[in-house]
């Protein structure tokens, strides 16, 4: 075996679980997604900046960050200049990975489970789920949002917890703010650079 | 001097009157003062409730488990007249049989085998009931201590306290079959409700602190998807996300 085939194979090793391509099937993709990364919050020979990269590397990955950006923005996407929209969703990422990272990296034990699908529709999924927590507090009643426009590559863009829609108050939150600041996309941007700079 | 029986009455048509005017829960009665009494809450919230709340935490798990199941059951008997009025005779079977199987061979709710046998009581006030009823949540608002609500949630409130067995027994002193107390023991149990929720939700509450922007909007986004999904008995699923077909 050359030098160069050693090389591949290491580096191959070494990121094998990186590579790893979970499911095209909306109810086995959330399966698969959720119980690795319940392996690997749960691994404590982790720091906490190796679970920080791994979140934001399959947030990257499976979220479907820009669609969610545009949702939370409301109808101001539609009227707004295009330069702002962009650079907006660029503080969004760069606020969702962080916010995202800060509620998981404190991640205790817990079992998960996926109850069923329901397709809405061709374009959406939701996927029931339930999480167990290992302390012994109440279940946790979790429903996925998959947009499956593009059957090889489901995305997930809702998270419904309880019958809370994560997306829904997001954006009505950004709504508020935008409401009370003339609609100015500007000052929303602020803040959420304000928050990342946090 | 207005007498104590006609002062709520009073307050209803107030709220009624304000809700009139400003249809949707979206909209705010006055947003300064809810904005004003919301920080007031929050400070209410690190001062006093949160460290109890981690205080309570601390207890051994079957005596907060007993505690949540005590304050569960009482809360239960709200239902009964509720699931009344909505005509939901299936859920008026659950919560009676319930609150009988707790207070009885649960030990005065400490435990909780109706769970066991299957009986899945929901959490129905009047608000909710006037919600079926097709009365729109009116505006939203703070009120001090008690929270986010809405005009109809306000009303729906007042009007707990007049339906509720619970209630007529302690803060009304009426007996109800041979069983009575005061007014300490009804806002005993609200406090220690309060407690209790608030306990469950440590880690929620931190992390919504810590990740909004702007956490009044979002205590209202989460209270009224709460509510609507309350009123329609089931975990919302609100397809808005319209033509986000990128």
């Amino acid at each position: 075996m050359n030098r160069f085939s050693v090389f591949f194979i290491t580096i191959f090793l070494v990121f094998q679980p990186y590579l790893q391509a979970y499911s095209t099937n909306p109810k086995e993709f959330i399966a698969e997604l959720v119980g690795e990364a319940i392996t690997t919050l749960s691994d404590k020979s982790l720091s906490v900046e190796e679970k920080s990269k791994f979140i934001e590397k399959i947030a990257l990955e499976n979220v479907d960050i820009n669609a969610l950006g545009l949702y939370t923005l409301g109808e101001l996407r539609k009227t707004s200049d295009k330069n702002d929209v962009s650079r907006y969703q660029e503080a969004f990422e760069k606020y969702f990975l962080k916010s995202l990272t800060s509620r998981l990296t404190d991640y205790s034990s817990s079992k998960f489970e996926v109850i069923n699908s329901d397709q809405k529709s061709a374009n959406y999924t939701i996927i029931n789920s339930k999480v167990l927590p290992e302390d012994g507090n109440p279940e946790i009643k979790i429903d996925w949002r998959i947009y499956t426009k593009n059957p090889d590559k489901p995305l997930i863009r809702d998270l419904i917890v309880e019958g809370l829609s994560l997306a829904r108050t997001q954006k009505e939150e950004f709504s508020s703010i935008l409401s009370s600041n003339n609609n100015d996309i500007n000052v929303l941007i602020s803040k959420l650079e304000e928050f990342i700079s946090e | 001097m207005i007498s104590k029986k006609i002062a709520p009455i009073l307050f209803c048509l107030v709220i009624a009157y304000i809700s009139l005017d400003k249809a949707k829960a979206s909209e705010e009665c006055f947003e300064n003062v809810s904005r004003s009494i919301f920080k007031f809450n929050m400070v209410f919230d690190n001062i006093i409730l949160e460290p109890i709340a981690k205080g309570y935490n601390k207890l051994p798990n079957p005596i907060k488990i007993g505690t949540s199941n005590f304050t569960s059951n009482i809360a239960t008997l709200l239902s009964i007249p509720n699931a009344l009025l909505q005509g939901n005779f299936s859920q008026l079977g659950h919560t009676t049989g319930s609150v009988i199987v707790n207070s009885t061979v649960g030990i005065l709710g400490l435990f909780n085998p109706a769970e066991k046998m299957g009986l899945k009581p929901h959490k129905e006030d009047v608000g909710q009931t006037l919600g079926t009823y097709g009365m729109g949540p009116g505006c939203y608002y703070v009120l001090p201590i008690l929270g986010p609500t809405t005009a109809r949630d306000t009303i729906g409130m007042i009007a707990d306290t007049f339906v509720d067995p619970f209630a007529h027994i302690t803060i009304r002193e009426k007996e109800l079959m041979g069983v009575s107390g005061n007014d300490l023991d009804y806002f005993s149990v609200k406090g220690t409700t309060a407690v209790d929720f608030r306990a469950d939700n440590i880690t929620t509450f931190q992390s919504l602190e810590k990740n909004s922007i702007d956490l009044y909007s979002s205590f209202k986004s989460i209270y009224l998807q709460n509510r609507e999904n309350k009123i329609n008995n089931s975990l919302g699923d609100q397809d808005d996300w319209g033509s986000l077909d990128n």
